[in-house]
């Protein structure tokens, strides 16, 4: 009995936790730095950056791969001090130091690799490099030198259309215009026109307004009410401006009236209620779908098409010309609509320049068929045309 | 002169932004942003010409009780009254109307986004009716994109797990990834040229449709 108290009194004594002079030892594991720090000026800016580029550490997604970010700091001097810029996340390479105060100065940079436990690696090696505006911006060579000759093959052609008759396929969306705006007036019914819901810088939306210039002009010989609801207001004042001087030139300026090319709404699906009830209560002859349009285009198509009447659409937006070849009579697939105001003008000069974009097109596809020729022998292995193939991919993919 | 000035003007803007986008150094590099802020501008101010332009109408239609003035009287309620409210919400929360809890935010929540929703709905019975009409076998184009619209329906959407729709599947992605992507792609070229052609047009003042 006396053995077992003497037992129960030292298990009593034995303490269940380490003296208090006594520390734990933790075992600290720093990853590795990322290693070859290079900094440079940021390509092609307007100055104020440097660019970082590294290595991964050794422990970024091997080795320990406890690696997730890299702490970016920046100094005045080789030795530092170095203050905190930025992060990135693991298995990143490159850091664009875009809060550079001064261009021409050096900076140092160095990096250090950390873990998620906060452990920061050592010090990378020290990069110094400046910021420097650019003057002409290098990744752009390939758009200006295609843009410049096709300027060229526009300049050619509008050259050699003076005087001559140039062959231009028909597009019949644009040989029905008058045809629509006829039927129109035959059935005494006004023509509507709508520009879609794009701006007044929208290329299509310019496309679309020289298409109305000539419309009104065809609605003023045949005194044809036109209606044209607005989604944009910018716009809504230059349909105005061009369908009076359509009215003038066809010596009909007092049936012009402007509340017919009214403001409708900037609300997508508003503008598209607003247009369907016109079409139900006015019930149009004609109607054309010219400009920018998005999910109301089949919206409108298809009222237009319930309602009986003759419809001509057109847009440069991919997605919506299978609803307007579907639901409408005639569709204007994209660079038609950009042809149409020469088409309809036939000025040599200006049907000079489609024929000019048409020679653009048979330089484009040279090179689709030369890099599609250079892709096959590459990617079996034949002589030196891969390499030609990647240098013509990267030449027009840079930028 | 009044047709010179806006060609000059339309070129000299033309070709500044024709160099900014290959000059990244100051000034050029801020053309762009000026030109945008000048936009903003004007649209602002030519809001308010298109507001005019619409109450006008409606104001006359409901004068003059032409048919249909009662939707006038409606558009013409709900603008005064949703302008008053989107005032008192700028107001009360100095200048952010359309901040949660304001009375403009309740309109906009419980008015402006079910009636679009309604209305972009709509879409589904559309296109089924234009569907209709575009499937119907009646020309050889006609019936080929009948096939495909199937192929690619049926692919895009299996009705059961085995070897037949798994194989439509696979069909599907390759005729949406092959042959549509280069049609696609073909007229994405011809939007490009044209733009560029039209683009030039415009600049070099042979295009002056616009400005007529």
């Amino acid at each position: 009995m006396n053995v077992l108290l003497a037992l129960l009194f030292l298990m009593q004594q034995t303490p269940n936790s380490l003296p208090s002079d006594t520390t734990e030892v933790i075992e600290v594991v720093r990853p590795a730095p990322p290693t070859d720090v290079i900094a440079m000026d940021t390509p092609n800016d307007v100055g104020g950056s440097v660019s970082v580029q590294w290595e991964i550490s050794e422990d970024d997604g091997k080795g320990l791969n406890n690696v997730i970010l890299y702490n970016v700091f920046r100094g005045q001097s080789e030795e530092g001090p170095f203050d905190y810029i930025g992060t990135v996340g693991a298995g990143r390479t490159s850091y664009d130091d875009q809060t550079v105060e001064k261009d021409k100065v050096t900076y140092y940079y160095i990096l250090k690799a950390q873990t998620k436990e906060a452990v920061e690696s050592e010090a990378s090696n020290v990069a110094s490099g400046k910021a420097a505006p650019q003057w002409f911006h290098h990744g752009r060579w390939n758009i200006l030198i295609l843009g410049i000759l096709f300027a060229l093959f526009f300049a050619f052609y509008i050259r050699m259309a003076k005087g001559k008759k140039l062959f231009i396929r028909k597009i019949a969306g644009l040989d029905a215009v008058e045809e629509a705006v006829g039927r129109s007036t035959e059935m005494g019914k006004p023509v509507l026109f709508c520009p879609g819901i794009g701006y007044l810088y929208d290329i299509a939306t310019i496309a679309a307004l020289t298409i109305l210039g000539r419309v009104a002009k065809k609605t003023a010989e045949y005194e044809t009410r036109i209606i044209m609801p607005n989604y944009d207001p910018v716009v809504m004042s230059a349909a105005q401006e061009i369908v009076k001087q359509s009215y003038t030139e066809a010596g009909r300026p007092d049936n012009f009236n402007e509340k017919d090319i009214f403001y409708l709404t900037q609300d997508q699906f508003g503008f598209a209620a607003g247009v369907d009830g016109i079409m139900l209560r006015e019930k149009p002859g004609a109607i054309f779908l010219q400009g920018v349009f998005y999910a109301e285009s089949l919206i409108l198509a298809e009222t237009g098409h319930s309602v009986g009447a003759i419809q001509i659409a057109g847009t440069d937006r991919v997605t919506q010309l299978p609803f307007f070849i579907s639901a409408c009579d005639y569709t204007l697939i994209g660079e038609e609509m950009f042809a149409a105001s020469s088409y309809l003008s036939r000025d040599p000069v200006m049907l000079g320049s489609i024929k000019g974009s048409d020679a653009s097109k048979v330089v484009i596809i040279s090179v689709i068929l030369i890099g599609a020729i250079l892709g096959i022998l590459g990617g079996l292995n034949i002589g030196p045309f891969g390499t030609w193939f990647q240098s013509l991919v990267n030449w027009f993919g840079r930028g | 002169m009044r047709r010179q000035i806006p060609l000059i003007l339309t070129f000299l803007t033309g070709i500044a932004i024709f160099i900014a986008f290959f000059i990244p150094h100051k000034p050029f590099n801020e053309v762009q942003d000026i030109l945008l802020d000048w936009a903003i501008i004007i649209a602002g101010f030519a809001l308010l010409l298109g507001i005019h332009s619409l109450l006008r109408k409606h104001i006359t239609h409901i004068k003059k009780k032409d048919g249909g003035w009662g939707y006038s009287l409606i558009l013409t309620f709900f603008f005064v009254g949703v302008f008053t409210v989107g005032i008192i919400s700028a107001i009360q929360y100095k200048g952010y109307s359309l901040t949660p809890g304001s009375l403009l935010y309740f309109v906009y929540d419980y008015m402006v986004i079910p009636l679009s929703a309604t209305m972009f709905a709509l879409l589904a019975f559309f296109i089924a009716s234009a569907a209709y009409r575009a499937f119907r076998a009646r020309k050889l184009n006609a019936t080929l994109l009948l096939i495909a619209a199937v192929v690619v329906m049926l692919g895009r959407v299996p009705i059961m797990e085995n070897a037949f729709f798994n194989f439509l599947s696979r069909f599907s992605d390759w005729f949406m990834f092959i042959p549509q992507m280069a049609a696609k792609r073909g007229i994405l070229i011809g939007v490009a040229l044209g733009a560029f052609a039209m683009s030039l047009r415009i600049i070099l003042g042979i295009e002056r449709t616009y400005l007529q």
